[in-house]
């Protein structure tokens, strides 16, 4: 729920309205508009916020008489949290704004065209179940609407059931423990060996509220190339939308989790002759050859992902953990443990820079007594961090972990691998040897936070720990690392998810392997 | 586009979609036709029998684009109340076309002998332009301009194709606005 006045106001909310329609959120933005005989005659602060808006929201309204409020704003409300949850634009003009008029709750929605709620099909559900039945090598690929849908616990009854390994996206990070022993790790361009190994040589995936993201499946054409694939989501508009499903099944995750769980209970009780005894000996093999990790830094400054790792292992799985966009953001989901389920809060499919601040702003105000860090770069920090000034004045005390590597990271690895180390735009000078623009210890002292600097491995602990006493005030600790720290694995853009790469140039050995 | 590219293609799919009779609608479709890369080869909007419903004919290229895809983008529009597929056999499609075409006194009279075998009208003369009205399926008017086309078409306007079943049913015969 967010509220921004008309013209500037408004056209700043295009970004934010996006990520959570991207990534089904389900949001309500109610802006302000000129006043309605003004509408159309480019007046002072006047823009077209519903035609704007229009590509990223889930609907939108404008509402040109009082009397319309209550109804509109019953509507959105549903409409953003029904079905596939998203974002939800309510326009207001002026006059509409200032009227008087009797407040009528409507009883009815009037929503004929809006049908959120689909069942899954028992005939679906049995043919998913018969697959599972017949597979030798299955997957379960468990995206955000598990997180959603909140299915975690069905989910898992269904994983406990089946005994077939799972894979969690980066929007399902959570969904189910990271501890559970089926897990193989986040899929797609830096997922786990383990995981993206197992998608590409399953015969069969079941997907339960994941939508086959091009950074999950790399090349279409070559992702998964011998698998079936069950394919559950509460959009029908995402199955067969990127890749063709064998077996389409609409509905709740939970719901169709609960009806996966039951006939398998029931077809295993019949007659059980699956094995995936050969399947599981090759996974645990990539799971243990392959394990995330990271090299010392050739620079001998702190790696990045110590950092991170040792902020999860302090703070804990209790702690909600929200990070911007780039290199950080693939190690916080690498590095860090997730046993819950929206305990992990990003920008999945918009990659909204600058996410982090003002989201872990938000997770800090619903969650007030958890311990929320922010995870964030040097980059993405500088596009948000006025919202320090939100977090001091309304007493938010968020952790905010600036993985400072004194550039814009994520391009930087991409320059250094793809485009010849032309290094074009991306340093910051923010980090070691720099004159710090800006000094970010200086500007959290500036805004009445509380500013920290950790420059050596030695002092990670610490720091992170005299973080963590500080609750009386936002924290910002300026965490100097290596610039040359790259995120792996890696499946390069463009390829197939078998050219995957564990360091620069080296490609797990297949060959020994399987 | 002439008139020899009018020529509905081959891969196309006529829909009939039912939308709420709303402010923006159908920019909500067209937009979305747009956003998601698909190809519209005609279009026609009006009023229908409920004054709270609209019918969208529209016919969409289906070489790049699923029709499944496009059906199931079009269900998630708020407004949209309902879409059918209309098979070609089942449904009678037409559509309403103006064309302009250079007659003089040499070759006014070959002009009409055409209208004349197409069943058109001529709705407006001068001394050196008549105005045909006709109405037909797409290969009726793609025939029809190929043979004024010699004469020298001056000025086309077509209204887009409309289509309904054939036979007693209506799409709305549920109740769409329950």
């Amino acid at each position: 729920m967010c509220l921004a006045t008309s013209g500037p106001g408004a056209t700043n909310l295009i970004t934010p309205i996006a990520d959570a329609q991207m990534d089904s959120i389900p949001m309500v933005a109610i802006t302000g508009q000129v006043g309605s005989s003004f509408i159309g005659t480019d007046a002072f602060q006047e823009a077209d916020i519903v035609g704007m808006t229009m590509p990223v929201t889930k609907h939108n309204f404008l509402v040109k008489d009082a009397a319309e409020i209550p109804r509109v704003i019953k509507q959105a409300f549903h409409i953003a949290s029904t079905g596939r949850p998203g974002a939800v634009l309510v326009d207001v003009t002026k006059d509409a704004q200032q009227a008087t008029a009797d407040f009528v709750w409507p009883e009815t929605l009037d929503l004929p065209g809006y049908r959120p709620e689909p069942r899954p099909h028992n005939k679906q559900i049995r043919e998913a179940v018969s697959l599972l039945m017949q597979s030798r090598r299955p997957v379960f690929l468990l995206g955000g609407g598990v997180i959603r849908g909140r299915a975690s616990q069905q989910v898992t009854e269904l994983i406990d059931t089946s005994g077939a390994p799972f894979v969690t996206t980066l929007m399902g990070r959570g969904a189910l423990p990271d501890s559970h022993p089926s897990h193989l790790g986040m899929p797609g361009m830096h997922g786990t060996v383990a995981a993206v190994s197992a998608l590409q040589r399953a015969d069969l995936i079941v997907a339960i509220g994941a939508r086959f993201d091009d950074r999950v499946t790399g090349r279409l054409d070559s992702f998964a190339p011998n698998a079936t694939i069950v394919h559950a989501d509460i959009d029908p508009a995402e199955i067969s939308k990127n890749r063709t499903a064998d077996v389409p099944i609409v509905g709740q995750a939970a719901e169709v989790a609960t009806a996966l769980t039951a006939e398998l209970r029931e077809r295993i009780a019949a007659d059980d002759t699956r094995d995936y005894e050969s399947w599981w000996s090759t996974l645990s093999m990539l799971r243990d050859t392959y394990p995330l990790g990271w090299t010392a830094t050739a620079d001998g400054y702190t790696a990045p992902q110590k950092v991170i790792s040792r902020i999860g292992e302090i703070s804990g799985p209790d702690s909600i953990y929200v990070a911007g966009v780039g290199q950080h953001q693939m190690w916080s989901s690498q590095f860090i443990r997730y046993e819950k389920p929206n305990s992990w809060i990003n920008s999945g499919g918009l990659g909204t820079m600058g996410y982090s601040v003002p989201a872990a702003m938000g997770a800090k105000v619903g969650r007030p007594e958890t311990t929320v860090w922010a995870i964030d770069g040097d980059g993405c920090f500088q596009m948000t961090n006025q919202e320090l000034a939100t977090c001091v004045i309304n007493d938010i005390p968020i952790k905010v972990a600036v993985i400072n590597n004194s550039s814009l990271g994520m391009v930087r690895q991409w320059q250094n691998l793809f485009y010849d180390k032309r290094y074009s735009h991306t340093d910051l000078n923010t980090g070691h040897g720099t004159r710090r623009i800006p000094d970010f210890v200086k500007l959290a002292d500036a805004y009445g936070a509380a500013g920290l600097r950790c420059e050596r491995d030695e002092d990670i602990d610490a720091t992170i720990e005299q973080a963590m006493e500080i609750n009386d005030r936002p924290v910002v600790v300026d965490f100097q690392v290596s610039a040359d720290a790259m995120v792996w694995p890696m499946v390069p853009a463009g390829v197939s998810n078998d050219e995957i790469q564990i360091a620069q140039g080296m490609s797990p050995e297949w060959e020994r392997d399987i | 586009m002439n008139a020899t590219e009018s020529a509905m293609p081959a891969d196309t799919q006529t829909l009939s979609v039912l939308v709420e009779n709303k402010p923006g609608v159908l920019t909500r479709v067209a937009a979305l036709f747009a956003r998601r890369g698909y190809n519209i080869a005609s279009l026609a909007v009006g009023p229908t029998e409920h004054p709270e419903i609209s019918r969208i004919t529209v016919v969409v290229d289906v070489a790049q684009h699923p029709l499944e895809q496009i059906t199931k983008q079009l269900n998630k529009l708020v407004n949209v109340l309902k879409i059918v597929q209309l098979e070609p056999r089942q449904t009678v499609q037409r559509e309403l076309m103006l064309v302009k075409v250079l007659a003089d006194n040499t070759s006014r009279t070959s002009v009409l002998e055409i209208v004349q075998m197409f069943r058109a009208k001529v709705v407006d003369a001068a001394a050196d332009a008549v105005t045909i009205e006709a109405t037909g399926t797409q290969d009726k008017l793609t025939a029809l301009l190929s043979m004024l086309e010699p004469f020298g078409i001056r000025e086309i306007v077509k209204s887009g194709e409309v289509a309904i079943g054939r036979g007693g049913r209506a799409l709305t015969d549920k109740n769409l606005l329950g």
